[in-house]
């Protein structure tokens, strides 16, 4: 297992969309389980997704556990190829990400959603959750589309200068 | 070296196309800007870096007739150590003489850092938002104190974490 380095904004790879994988792929594999390692290496990290470790690829990793936030908690997440097929409850939040370290910005995500995705060297998986959760999937389904938070922040004086750093 | 510009005046399409484009055409680099209309005004503050003078940007920027410009050589901004952690601060109510200033003035006294802070008149409707860097431990007594200014000043007022959700 390896820690990758994590590619910041205005790198060119955070901003297009991943190709679909073949979760069966030792490649693949190899790649969810460095991606696991590098979310646990960094702290406070929740989330990872292939384009921020310079790859474009519909795969990403979440993990919940233990977020104040969190409702639903499935544990780890490795998802290929996912997508939404549910939203609702959609409310505001202030979002920050580990590729672009200087800014938050507010950010409408839904509260609840069913995501469809494939695990890496396993089957087809549905995903319900709520809260924290589907925020952090949402999050990461975004950067395997190419898109950051800052593509969907709600208003001109919604970013702003991140002062905690974790 | 790096400038500050500030550009007021009637708002209309274009004007910061105009501002930006004088700009380039000088070789400046914006860097941090924001704009607003303020009760129908136009109003802009930049900040950029070009190898140039105050009176290079003062001219480039000359064309633009419609409104008022201001520039100034700022030195390499040090900002004060960010270690608060951020807050907003909601304010409404009818308007009155002196709700900034008291406001504020409880702020400044919490040791608050405004990092943000926009104000609006609507109809009799006067409506303050901030952003607060509190240093931790200090957000409860700035809360008490708030509360007693509600009361006084006749306005609602709420302080809360602005939480972050590092993804």
């Amino acid at each position: 297992m390896t820690v990758l380095p994590v590619v910041r904004a205005p790198d060119p790879v955070l901003s297009r969309a991943g190709a679909t994988v073949d979760p069966h792929d030792p490649a693949v594999i190899q790649l969810a389980e460095d991606m696991v390692s590098t979310m646990r290496a960094a702290p406070g990290c929740v989330g990872l997704a292939a384009p921020q470790v310079g790859v474009p690829a519909q795969l990403f990793v979440v993990d919940v556990t233990g977020h104040p936030k969190a409702s639903t908690v499935h544990g780890l997440l490795v998802l290929a190829n996912a997508g939404i097929v549910e939203a609702s409850r959609w409310k505001q939040g202030r979002e920050g990400c580990l590729s672009i370290p200087d800014l938050t910005g507010d950010v409408k995500r839904a509260g609840r959603i069913v995501v469809v995705g494939e695990i890496p060297g396993g089957g087809k998986i549905t995903v319900s959750t709520d809260a924290f959760e589907a925020r952090a999937l949402q999050h990461e389904i975004d950067h395997c589309n190419g898109l950051l938070f800052v593509d969907r922040v709600s208003g001109a004086h919604a970013i702003y200068q991140r002062k905690v750093y974790l | 070296m790096e400038f500050a510009v500030t550009v007021i005046g009637h708002d209309r399409v274009g004007i910061v196309a105009d501002v930006a484009e004088a700009l380039a055409r000088l070789g400046a680099n914006l860097t941090d800007s924001t704009m607003t209309r303020l009760r129908g005004h136009f109003t802009m503050t930049l900040i950029c870096t070009v190898d140039a003078s105050v009176g290079d940007l003062e001219a480039a920027l000359r064309p633009l007739t419609d409104v008022t410009v201001t520039v100034r050589e700022v030195g390499p901004d040090e900002p004060i150590s960010d270690a608060g952690e951020p807050y907003v601060l909601s304010v409404h109510g009818a308007d009155r003489l002196g709700i900034v200033a008291a406001v504020t003035r409880a702020v400044a006294d919490a040791r608050g850092n405004i990092t943000d802070l926009s104000t609006r008149l609507t109809g009799t409707l006067y409506l303050l938002i901030a952003e607060i860097d509190l240093s931790s431990g200090t957000a409860q007594a700035l809360a008490q104190r708030l509360a007693d200014l509600e009361k006084s000043l006749g306005v609602e007022i709420s302080l809360r974490q602005a939480e972050t959700d590092v993804l």
